[in-house]
């Protein structure tokens, strides 16, 4: 091949977008690095099961996992069933009008809505609207509202892979739309919808905007005891020990140790949710 | 014909369970609204929307301008698009241009896991590691500024930019490609001249969903832009934009004051702000699907 004009912009070209991928690689290895090599001398046994002492200068970060678990939990509650029927409607029901493509709207228009927006949100309606307080309650629901467009479009995913045939089936067999979609679709979807979900509950235990009026404390000695209780949060406990503590550089150390399990754990989320996800596509390639 | 009751009820439960979404949404946007209007009982809205000067805790006379943090906001978010648009295109034409199948099966879980990780650990770093390099190299006091939440603000805008402006690539036909190539243009003519412009809508509405999430996003900033509520002059400067006061804010203040009322004004703001940016960006990429 002649070496033309043309072929060198090529070959440097493609060496820019290059660039730009490794670039991109390259911010995730420095984020990683430097959390793992400065977090992995902290987080120990005791670190993750006790409490913090002496003005949270030593000791662990067990109040906030425990409290992270907890508005997890009520996430989950509130955002799970929920996506699922709205998914179910959908997918299922909804014939392709105004009112379908309004909801699919309001969905993608929730999902751009910002976290401290759902924060001001539930202030308003859970902590002084339903009377709730400051509490672990008020800050799941606010979590579940905020994870909702996600757990929707997980499920919707779930469903669609369902296929056409065997709802005709069911209907050709003379079972009603609802008797199809509970024998002949949900068993199939609802793993699918499952392993969606946990990838939105993953990034709403992450979350820090919308619990920091809803519920979130700067230091409790306990693990909460009831739902109205406030709580303690691994992403709220980093933000405190990050900026707001008395002696930042001091507890530097236990920083990284809660960015590190924070990671971790929104990291195993992930990892069951794909894991799981490509054992079912596998599966799903096996009998469709 | 009991069955057929029983199955209007099961659907009509199912409609309501979908109506749920635009109540939710109509709720956020009246609970906003009814929650800022007493604000405005004591300042008035052109004051708000026109005051240079950020000051509910002024001695004399408390100040609600709003430009400020608008300004503040407006300015980190064009920050991260100038370093999260060419690079996130670019990482973007890589995957489905350059790359090989197992490069993007590399790849793509790299996206996704850098979208995983929490706003509060990009923050966390914002202030531990690049907060002291942007202060050695420009000797600026603690590198908190506008400079560093913009670069922290690409790497959350990305993840969004990157995936979506892919989506974009791949599904511009593969003959407009093939006609490209068979009219004597080498690869590289073809993805600069032929697939990007082809999918060029659909980058657009990437690069303006990123754009959403930079603007609401609110733990970065609050952690790295240092949050001084003076005008912003630089890049080199601090700023604090309408999320970071909102998050510092509604913590000290007492419930049902005018403060109180002016802070959910500025969420009101934020809300229509985002929602026209969605809006946009879905109605460009819905002209860019129904092309096909």
């Amino acid at each position: 091949m002649k070496l033309k004009f043309s072929n060198i912009i090529q070959v440097l070209g493609f060496m820019i977008l290059r660039l730009c991928m490794i670039c991109v690689l390259l911010i995730l290895v420095v984020i990683f690095y430097d959390i793992i090599t400065k977090g992995i001398g902290v987080v120990s046994w005791e670190f993750i099961t006790k409490p913090p002492v002496d003005g949270m200068t030593k000791g662990g970060i067990y109040p906030a996992i425990i409290g992270t678990f907890f508005i997890t939990m009520i996430t989950a509650i509130l955002s799970v069933p929920l996506g699922m029927g709205c998914a179910i409607f959908l997918n299922e029901y909804a014939r392709d009008n105004g009112l379908t493509r309004f909801i699919r709207m309001s969905i993608r228009n929730l999902s751009g809505v910002p976290s401290i927006v759902y924060g001001l949100f539930g202030v308003a309606l859970f902590v002084e609207g339903c009377h709730f307080g400051t509490s672990i309650l008020a800050a799941g629901c606010t979590l579940g509202l905020m994870t909702l467009p996600l757990t929707i479009t997980a499920s919707e995913e779930a469903l669609k892979t369902v296929p056409r045939a065997y709802r005709e089936g069911s209907l050709a067999l003379g079972a009603t739309k609802w008797q199809s979609i509970w024998t002949n679709v949900l068993p199939y979807a609802v793993p699918g919808m499952l392993t969606g979900t946990i990838l939105g509950l993953s990034r709403a235990a992450g979350e820090t905007a919308p619990i920091l009026f809803t519920g979130a404390a700067f230091f409790l000695p306990d693990v909460p005891n009831s739902v109205f209780s406030q709580f303690m949060a691994l992403p709220y406990h980093l933000y405190i020990m990050s900026t707001q503590h008395h002696n930042i550089s001091l507890v530097r150390p236990i920083a990284y140790g809660t960015a590190l399990v924070l990671i971790i754990l929104i990291f195993a989320m992930n990892s069951i949710a794909i894991i799981t996800r490509y054992h079912l596509r596998k599966k799903g390639i096996a009998h469709g | 014909m009991n069955r057929r009751i029983k199955e209007k009820i099961i659907e009509g439960f199912f409609f309501l369970n979908g109506i749920i979404v635009i109540l939710i949404l109509a709720g956020i946007f009246i609970l906003l609204l009814k929650n800022s209007i007493p604000a405005f009982r004591e300042v008035s809205l052109q004051h708000f929307l026109s005051r240079p000067i950020w000051n509910p805790d002024a001695y004399e006379q408390p100040m609600y301008g709003l430009l400020p943090m608008l300004v503040s906001s407006f300015m980190v978010t064009l920050g991260s698009l100038i370093v999260a648009v060419p690079l996130g295109i670019g990482t973007a034409a890589y995957l489905s241009d350059v790359a090989s199948p197992r490069v993007r099966e590399i790849a793509k879980p790299v996206v996704e896991i850098l979208a995983g990780i929490p706003s509060v650990v990009i923050g966390f770093l914002g202030i531990v590691l690049l907060g002291p390099f942007i202060s050695k190299m420009t000797g600026t006091y603690n590198g908190l500024n506008a400079l560093n939440g913009s670069i922290l603000l690409a790497v959350m805008a990305l993840p969004t930019v990157i995936s979506l402006s892919e989506d974009a690539l791949t599904s511009v036909p593969r003959s407009y490609e093939e006609a490209s190539l068979a009219l004597g243009a080498n690869k590289w003519q073809t993805v600069i001249r032929v697939k990007i412009p082809a999918a060029a809508s659909g980058v657009l509405a990437a690069c303006m969903l990123g754009m959403g999430r930079a603007i609401g996003e609110t733990m970065t900033v609050l952690m790295a832009t240092g949050n001084a509520a003076a005008f912003p002059t630089s890049f080199l400067g601090s700023v604090k934009t309408m999320t970071a006061t909102i998050a510092i804010e509604l913590g000290e203040v007492a419930y049902y004051t005018t403060h109180f009322h002016m802070l959910f004004a500025v969420g009101l703001i934020l809300f229509i702000i985002t929602f026209i940016i969605n809006l946009i960006s879905d109605i460009i990429f819905h002209k860019h699907t129904r092309m096909r």
